[in-house]
């Protein structure tokens, strides 16, 4: 929606938009500084150290020779780490934006992942496009309909998606685990090993950056996902009706929105981003699925967080899962120089650091309060009874 | 100083930004005395009202009481201070009790435990020193408007208002109601409460106050008693010009009937009737009215043609088709365009601007989308055409609908669905809680629109406006059609009939 037309209320929501996220952000690494300069380290060198490891002073062009290697090897790790998560919160934002809460993307990852598995474990023969593609297809699919089934039950039975998307995560879990322990149905060839067999290599993503772990193509694909999640929201029907439902369901459907098919829709489609995110992870750099896996994913539940922080719109998802891999990968034990800070300590400091940018986040109502009761600054807002009444 | 007031505003001044709510208002208070407080909607009324509770702190000015100073910074200053305003939007919680309510707060106590026997002696006490009926042990979300707006009167009185601000009390009431508010009111000012009662409504300050206060853009434009006041007089001042009272309105032979209901009824879930045998006709090129008072099945019968809700028995035909089990996808495209009675929940998305609010409907038809694509370029351009068309004042296609005012906010809604060119038009309460102004504008549309041959089915609380609007009349009462009137039927005929159903109409 691009025009010569822009009023002010607009701008400032919008202008609004980015500057909470970004103090929140701030906020939330001053703290963490606190914390650090409390610990007796020096909290300047502690973010340099974890800014190199993110390898994001590859972009320097000072930055040279051996070091300049370990760079890109970092910057790789962290990308790879960002590809899922820009998806998973994707899931998030799009029910989100249809005034649903989608806990469910770690369950829709597992089953998205899963279906990529059980086709990329097959075909042996196929070209690579279209061993990818189908995988990929599959994984969708198997993520929409994982999604889709708490939208159903929203629809039809009232059921609270809150709660069944959480119980589909369980679901998720152990059947995949069960697919993948001993004797299971996918259990690969290593029979006392719980843990499925590599998808084939005709199944596997190209690499485009590097030798060892090396960046797949697998960000391109969440990149061109996240062109699709903004064009699906604000320009096409479809979009539309979702987040007219999401806004207020009562007059969409006095309009003539079918409400229950919204939801489901809107389910069905987070759900196949997050399966993306499985079948992306699965055949960029995984390649199989090992039991203990299942214990310890949590790309869903981040993915909760980086749409939160992103507002749930493409651009600020793509920046918030970059600054939540960086968080991830600048504090892992083996990027970050023990001399410098502890990585044990550094891995909390990173949580740390998340969950206050949440917190900041979701305390925006609170602190735009404070503003406005204190400063006497009224945003361009006019709903509440305690505000002028607009002049006619 | 002269002597001093009661209750005392001097030179109150607020602004929001560039706009001034507020330029140097006085305002006086005696004990016991009603004063109505008469304004069209954004005339600062509401404003001046939040500055003395609290709600807002004023640039400039000052509050007095009994010719001291007040400092109210918060409600909390202005409940200690012996001022109580009762919102028009009720903030009680639906699931406590009556006496919970009104306590909440300052509640008797025994240990760390409530003490409900002492909250209901103490709600029964009070609501019998001020002759206010209420079921103490009802839960609030089991009782009706009138009775919820009693409590949110005897939660301030328990707090030792002494002062009472009602914000626009009747917006919410029927016409019965109204009247047993107004009794309540003079009863209040006998024990020596003072009252100020906000409106935009002239006859309601000249049934019950005894002094008006006039607010035009924000500034006072007069303070006269009520007595001997005329409403023509009390318009003038408010919107500065003389108002057209009666909708100019040429007879017209209506065409054929467009929509027809036959023996209609509607159940809900305990199996109660709450419309029971509902028939009737809308013709082309004729405005129905559905006169009644709240709550006798007006709004089942809209939803039912609306098709918001499902039909028990009976049968629903537009132009001859069936549509009793159309869905409302179907019926907008047969050409039912409805003007809900809750604008702000049904009407519109407040939250979408007002480009995406008028094409809510047609969004998914071209030429507002062509193969699933919006094409906002056209919705922007047949936005602005429409916005300057139905005169809404306020923004532009890009202003969210929220940061309109009311007024505005309906014309965008009639503005959507009288551009989709229906054959049939529901209107349910169009003007509720409208100024002169916009009721004026969306009476003038109505009339238009039946004159292009659409069939227009009315539905209002307000006797006049559909006594002005109106070719023929119908009478709702527990969920029948009870009478039929012409448009020159008395009120009292009318009320007659409104209020005794069957029996009435035939005295």
């Amino acid at each position: 929606m691009s025009g010569a037309t822009v009023d002010p209320g607009r701008f400032g929501r919008r202008a609004r938009g980015v500057a909470v996220p970004l103090a929140a952000t701030a906020l939330a690494f001053l703290v963490g500084g606190l914390v650090v300069a409390a610990t007796g380290h020096n909290p300047l060198s502690a973010y340099k150290a974890i800014f190199d490891g993110t390898g994001l002073n590859w972009l320097f062009p000072w930055v040279q020779g051996s070091e300049r290697l370990a760079a890109a090897r970092d910057l790789q790790q962290t990308l790879i780490v960002m590809t899922p998560l820009m998806l998973t919160a994707m899931a998030v934002g799009f029910a989100f934006r249809a005034g649903m809460f989608n806990i469910g993307g770690q369950g829709q990852y597992w089953v998205g992942l899963t279906a990529a598995l059980v086709v990329g474990t097959h075909f042996e023969s196929m070209p690579t496009w279209l061993h990818v593609t189908l995988a990929m297809v599959a994984s969708v699919a198997a993520g929409s309909v994982w999604g889709g089934i708490a939208g159903v039950l929203k629809a039809t039975r009232g059921a609270h998606e809150v709660i069944t998307t959480i119980m589909l995560n369980w679901i998720a879990i152990y059947l995949v685990k069960w697919l993948v322990e001993l004797k299971g149905p996918l259990q690969g060839s290593e029979p006392s090993i719980p843990r499925s067999d590599d998808v084939f290599d005709s199944a596997k993503l190209p690499t485009i950056w590097g030798t060892l772990q090396a960046l797949h193509a697998g960000i391109f694909i969440a990149l061109a996902a996240l062109v699709v999640y903004h064009l699906l929201l604000n320009r096409t029907t479809l979009g539309f009706e979702v987040r007219a439902v999401g806004f207020n369901p009562e007059a969409s459907r006095t309009a003539g929105i079918s409400v229950s098919r919204n939801y489901i829709l809107a389910l069905a489609i987070s759900g196949a981003f997050a399966g993306l995110a499985g079948s992306i992870d699965l055949l960029g750099w995984k390649y199989h699925v090992a039991s203990s896996d299942l214990d310890v994913g949590t790309l869903g539940f981040i993915g909760i967080a980086v749409a939160l922080l992103g507002r749930n719109t493409a651009v600020g998802i793509l920046f918030a899962s970059l600054l939540f891999a960086c968080l991830q990968t600048g504090t892992a034990a083996r990027n970050l120089d023990p001399a410098v800070f502890p990585p044990e300590l550094a891995n909390n400091l990173a949580t740390m650091i998340q969950a206050l940018i949440i917190l900041f986040v979701g305390a925006e109502v609170l602190i735009l309060y404070a503003a406005r009761s204190g400063r006497r600054i009224l945003p361009g807002r006019r709903r509440e009874a305690a505000e002028p009444e607009a002049p006619a | 100083m002269s002597a001093d007031h009661f209750l005392e505003l001097r030179g109150i001044t607020k602004r929001y930004g560039e706009v001034l709510a507020n330029r140097d208002v006085d305002l006086t208070l005696e004990r016991g005395e009603v004063l109505g407080l008469l304004g069209e909607n954004g005339a600062g009324k509401s404003t001046l009202m939040n500055v003395l509770y609290g709600l807002a702190q004023p640039d400039e000015g000052e509050i007095l009481r009994e010719g001291r100073t007040l400092r109210i910074r918060s409600p909390r200053d202005a409940i200690a201070t012996g001022i109580g305003m009762v919102h028009q939007h009720f903030m009680l919680i639906p699931v406590m009790t009556v006496a919970e309510n009104i306590v909440l707060g300052e509640e008797p106590r025994s240990g760390p435990m409530l003490d409900r026997d002492e909250a209901m002696r103490r709600v029964e006490d009070l609501s019998q020193r001020f002759g206010l009926a209420v079921r103490p042990d009802a839960r609030v979300e089991d009782i009706g408007v009138a009775q919820q707006q009693r409590v949110e009167i005897l939660k301030a009185l328990y707090r030792g208002a002494q002062v009472l601000i009602l914000d626009e009390p009747t917006a919410v009431l029927t016409p019965q109601e109204a009247q047993d508010l107004f009794r309540t009111i003079r009863s209040l000012t006998e024990s020596g409460t003072s009252v100020i009662f906000i409106t935009h409504k002239l006859n309601e300050v000249l049934d019950v106050a005894d002094r008006v206060e006039v607010l035009r853009r924000g500034e006072v434009v007069s303070s006269l008693p009520a007595k001997g006041a005329t409403p023509q007089e009390l318009s003038r001042l408010m919107v500065g010009r003389d108002v057209l009272l009666e909708v100019e309105k040429q007879p017209r032979s209506p065409g054929e009937a467009v929509l027809r209901l036959e023996d209609v009824s509607v159940t809900d879930e305990r199996g109660v009737d709450l419309l029971s045998d509902a028939s009737l006709e809308v013709r082309a090129g004729e405005i129905v009215g559905i006169a009644g008072v709240d709550g006798n099945g007006q709004s089942e019968l809209v939803e039912a043609i609306a098709g918001l809700r499902r039909v028990t028995a009976g049968r629903i035909t537009l132009d001859g088709r069936d549509i009793t089990r159309a869905s409302i996808r179907r019926r907008i495209e047969l050409g039912i365009g409805h003007i809900p009675e809750d604008r702000q929940h049904r009407g519109l998305v407040l939250d979408f601007t007002l480009a995406e609010n008028i094409v809510l409907h047609d969004h998914a038809e071209a030429p507002a989308s062509r193969f699933g694509w919006m094409r906002w370029r056209w919705i922007m351009n047949h936005a602005a055409k429409l916005l300057t068309e139905f005169d809404v004042r306020g923004g532009g296609p890009r202003t969210r609908a929220a940061d309109l005012s009311g007024g505005n906010q309906q014309k965008v809604v009639v503005a959507r669905e009288v551009s989709g060119d229906p054959r049939m038009l529901i209107a349910a309460q169009p003007t509720r809680g409208l100024d002169v102004g916009a009721i004026e504008y969306v009476h003038r549309r109505l009339v238009e629109e039946r004159d292009r041959g659409r069939a227009i089915l009315l539905v209002s609380f307000e006797l006049e406006e559909i006594r002005a609007l109106a070719d023929r009349i119908l009478v709702m009462f527990e969920g029948r059609i009870v009478a039929e009137f012409g448009p020159d039927a008395t009120n009292e005929r009318l009320g007659l009939a409104m209020t005794l159903g069957e029996a009435g109409a035939a005295a």
